[in-house]
């Protein structure tokens, strides 16, 4: 490897790398009259229409601090290792991923950097994840669409943070909104400066494993956006063998505030295992379903209450999204949104996806929906999920269509099914069909590449709990009147509303 | 009294030579390998399995046979080469159409030499090419079936005897048997690539069927197959029975 | 050290041939794929645990050193 001749100025101010080592972490505040206090923290601003151009995001949040600027380019050695500065103020920050994982980012930060030392390492890269293909889900590209500046921020710290040279920012190809937004913003900073990471935009597919950590990378790799096996896991090796952070939108957009106001204002808010701020989108019977931004910790209640009330009599609420986990509408009252106060209900937020199922819905074919709504969007690489997801939504089909024949051919790549294999096409004849759902969802649970069909697992499982009751009805007397009725779980669609409304202005703590 | 027939030996220029003996048998002996080896191949893709025989059974078969087929099959190289009557260079064994004797049927063995090489190497290696490389070069197997057969009947002295024309036929019928259980089972293919499969096979069978009497079993094969005209002058008369040794017809 | 099973799902085409080598540990499901039974492997198997990796036909059987 061809040594480059030093470049005698940076090293000599110290560069990135070092400066950053010999400086404390930085409580430095960027706005001279403070950083935000309460609600909202990333939705401060927001436009009604349109995206905050670069002048309005930094007259609004100020400049990244200096000490934090990402490294000089041309350098070899320190400037490859990443800030170790940014590195302690998010693990003091205890800023978590908000792609639906929850995982810390500082873990994830080190994992990577650690990963780049190694002799096969290479230099990082970092891949913002704006896939969402979870139905429910509207935050990121809402951010992305409004406040692209904020996102792009948050990723060039990250690349700083990992000693990254290139972002490849990947947005939804389901969003023109957005991806005319964060070209219009990318072309509002210009080219990068000499030591600044590369930045590109692509449009990823909206197809829901996409938006997988591995699936991404192998699309952005080359490949098809499915999930790989893991390990190597795409910190250790990821686009073109090298170390990769794949990190949620809304967890960059974070970043870019922490980064002006430090970890004790991050901490000013939300709970000490689950810090900061988070934006749920919130859809169903409920007067302003949208986007929100609240403190982790705050009740349900108060977060329907900020959308208006609900305008229908509830029955559930799914929460985490089409994957995740029914509660009992009686729970709503007493359930704080934030994953240790949802963890006795077998619950987590997830991707801040909270949909709201009335009572005049039928719960079973709603589910049956999203089961096999699940099934269709399966990779297809691992059996257990394309025949068990499938089973699953053939039973629960029979149950709201009466008995009619389910079952897949198994002719993916000649394979076969045992003889003696049920799948979903046995009749239930009157029987109660919960056993056979609680056995398939034990049985796909964890057999994938990725938790595809865990996630389907977990709804079936919540679903057999929290539905019981109209389960065996089905089981006994077929289809119900309700079950005609068209879904009442569509794409929801974001309320655009003025920020301070669609915050929660008063955070309750549960 | 006749004088008594030239002893055997190994490196005798004229007649018949121990290598000679060896070569057409081992050729023999792979090529049923070969042909068991296609059938277990169509029975372990197609999951066959009894109680007696479990599935790592057919599958251990399938690759154990055909590494002994490729024993045989560079036992019956070596063996063509050493054998000093006809002038076959090792070259000739991997490049198709360079010897001197019988060039056109001769490379066929060749072509079917390498086929069988690219098919074993990448199963062997099969961790490190990758699955995708692996059944690329394994369909292979389907060209390298048919060249073997046809290197047999034109090549061979032993093509007019009873007991290769019966062996081919044999090796012919589980062949066209497997291709009929591959293309009528669970084989992921669209409708048309199966019928072109089928088609094939029949018209390889009634093809080779036509051919033959006209071709290796005709009069004046040694010569017309590009057997060196030095050799052709030790050929007996044609239309000797099976237990004469016999250069050609 | 201890040795762990772990299929690669993705690879895994439902063959078989693991369940037959190594019943101890590997039962299939009401499809075909394996149902591994977890946990660590004790010497006596790992001989055939190593053979039934190496038996699979798309390599999806793995036999992995350590803790996971």
């Amino acid at each position: 490897m061809r040594r480059r001749r030093a470049r005698p100025t940076e090293d000599a101010l110290g560069g990135y790398g070092s400066l950053a080592e010999r400086s404390p972490v930085p409580t430095v505040l960027a706005r001279p009259d403070g950083p935000p206090a309460g609600l909202p923290r990333l939705l401060a601003g927001i436009p009604a229409r349109g995206a905050l151009s670069l002048g309005a995001h930094l007259d609004l949040h100020g400049a990244l601090p200096p000490v934090l600027d990402p490294p000089s380019r041309g350098r070899r050695g320190s400037s490859g290792r990443g800030s170790s500065a940014l590195l302690d103020l998010v693990e003091a920050s205890g800023l978590r991923g908000r792609g639906g994982a929850s995982f810390p980012l500082a873990t994830k930060l080190r994992a990577v950097v650690g990963a780049s030392r190694s002799p096969l390492g290479g230099r990082p890269v970092v891949v913002v994840n704006g896939a969402e293909g979870e139905p429910a889900s509207a935050k990121d590209r809402t951010l992305l669409r409004s406040l692209p500046h904020l996102v792009l921020d948050g990723a060039l710290l990250a690349a700083a943070a990992v000693g990254a040279h290139e972002v490849l920012l990947g947005v939804c190809e389901s969003s023109p909104a957005a991806l005319d937004a964060c070209a219009l913003a990318l072309a509002e900073r210009g080219a990068p400066h000499r030591g600044e990471p590369s930045v590109q935009l692509v449009a990823v597919p909206s197809r829901y494993v996409a938006g997988q950590e591995s699936a991404l990378v192998s699309f952005f790799g080359g490949g098809s956006p499915l999930p790989t096996f893991t390990p190597p896991r795409p910190s250790a090796r990821g686009v073109r063998g090298r170390p990769t952070l794949v990190s949620n939108v809304e967890t960059l957009a974070h970043l870019a505030l922490l980064a002006r106001y430090g970890s004790d204002w991050f901490r000013e808010l939300g709970t000490p295992a689950q810090p900061g701020s988070a934006l749920v989108t919130l859809s169903g019977p409920v007067a302003f379903p949208g986007v929100y931004e609240l403190e982790y910790g705050s009740p349900l209640l108060a977060l329907l209450d900020a959308a208006g009330g609900a305008t229908a009599p509830l029955r559930a609420v799914l929460l985490g999204g089409y994957a995740g986990t029914w509660l009992d509408a009686s729970l709503l009252r007493g359930v704080a949104l934030s994953d240790e106060h949802l963890a006795p209900h077998g619950a987590t937020l997830g991707a801040g996806v909270v949909v709201l199922l009335s009572a005049d819905a039928c719960p079973v074919a709603e589910v049956a929906s999203l089961v096999r709504w699940l099934a269709s969007e399966s990779a297809r690489q691992c059996g257990p999920c394309v025949f068990g997801l499938d089973a699953l939504a053939s039973v629960f089909e029979q149950l709201v269509l009466g008995d009619a024949p389910g079952g897949l051919a198994s002719q993916r790549r000649g394979v076969r099914v045992r003889r003696d294999a049920s799948g979903g096409a046995a009749t239930l004849d009157g029987r109660d069909a919960t056993p056979r759902l609680a056995g398939l969802a034990a049985l796909v649970n964890g057999r994938g590449a990725c938790s595809h069909p865990d996630g389907a697992a977990r709804l079936v499982a919540s679903a057999l709990n929290v539905f019981a009751d109209e389960l065996a009805a089905h089981s006994h007397n077929g289809p119900c009147a309700a079950c005609a009725r068209p879904s009442e779980l569509p794409r929801p669609r974001v309320a655009r509303r003025d920020s301070s409304e669609r915050s929660l202005a008063s955070p309750l703590r549960g | 009294m006749t004088p008594p027939p030239p002893p055997l030996s190994p490196l005798a220029t004229v007649g018949p030579s121990l290598a000679w003996y060896l070569t057409r048998s081992t050729g023999a002996v792979a090529l049923l390998l070969l042909t068991l080896a296609v059938a277990l191949g169509v029975a372990d893709v197609q999951r066959w399995s009894s109680p007696r025989w479990p599935r790592f059974v057919v599958d251990g078969l399938h690759r154990s046979i055909s590494l002994l087929a490729l024993v045989f099959l560079v036992l019956h190289i070596l063996t063509a080469v050493l054998d000093t009557f006809a002038p076959i260079s090792p070259l000739a064994a991997f490049v198709p159409f360079v010897s001197s004797y019988r060039p056109f049927w001769l490379g066929l063995g060749a072509v079917a030499f390498d086929l069988l090489l690219a098919v074993i190497l990448t199963s062997l290696l099969r961790a490190r090419v990758g699955a995708r490389v692996w059944r690329a070069a394994h369909w292979l197997v389907y060209a390298c079936w048919p060249v073997a057969l046809l290197h047999a009947l034109g090549t061979g002295s032993d093509v007019r005897s009873d007991w290769l024309l019966v062996l081919s036929a044999v090796c012919l019928a589980v062949v066209f048997a497997a291709v009929l259980v591959r293309t009528l089972g669970s084989w992921a293919a669209p409708a048309r690539v199966r019928g072109l499969a089928l088609g094939g096979c029949a018209a390889f069978t009634v093809g080779l069927v036509l051919w033959l009497p006209s071709g290796p079993l005709g009069s004046g094969w040694a010569r017309r197959s590009g057997t060196p005209t030095s050799l052709l002058g030790h050929s007996s008369a044609a239309g000797t029975s099976s237990s004469r040794i016999v250069v050609g017809p | 050290m201890s040795h762990h099973l772990r299929v690669n799902p993705i690879a895994c085409e439902a063959h078989g041939l693991c369940a037959e080598l190594l019943p101890e540990r590997i039962s299939l499901d009401e499809w075909g794929y394996p149902l591994l039974d977890g946990g660590p492997l004790p010497p006596e198997l790992l001989t055939h645990a190593r053979r039934a990796a190496l038996a699979c036909p798309t390599f999806a059987l793995l036999v992995e050193r350590g803790e996971d």
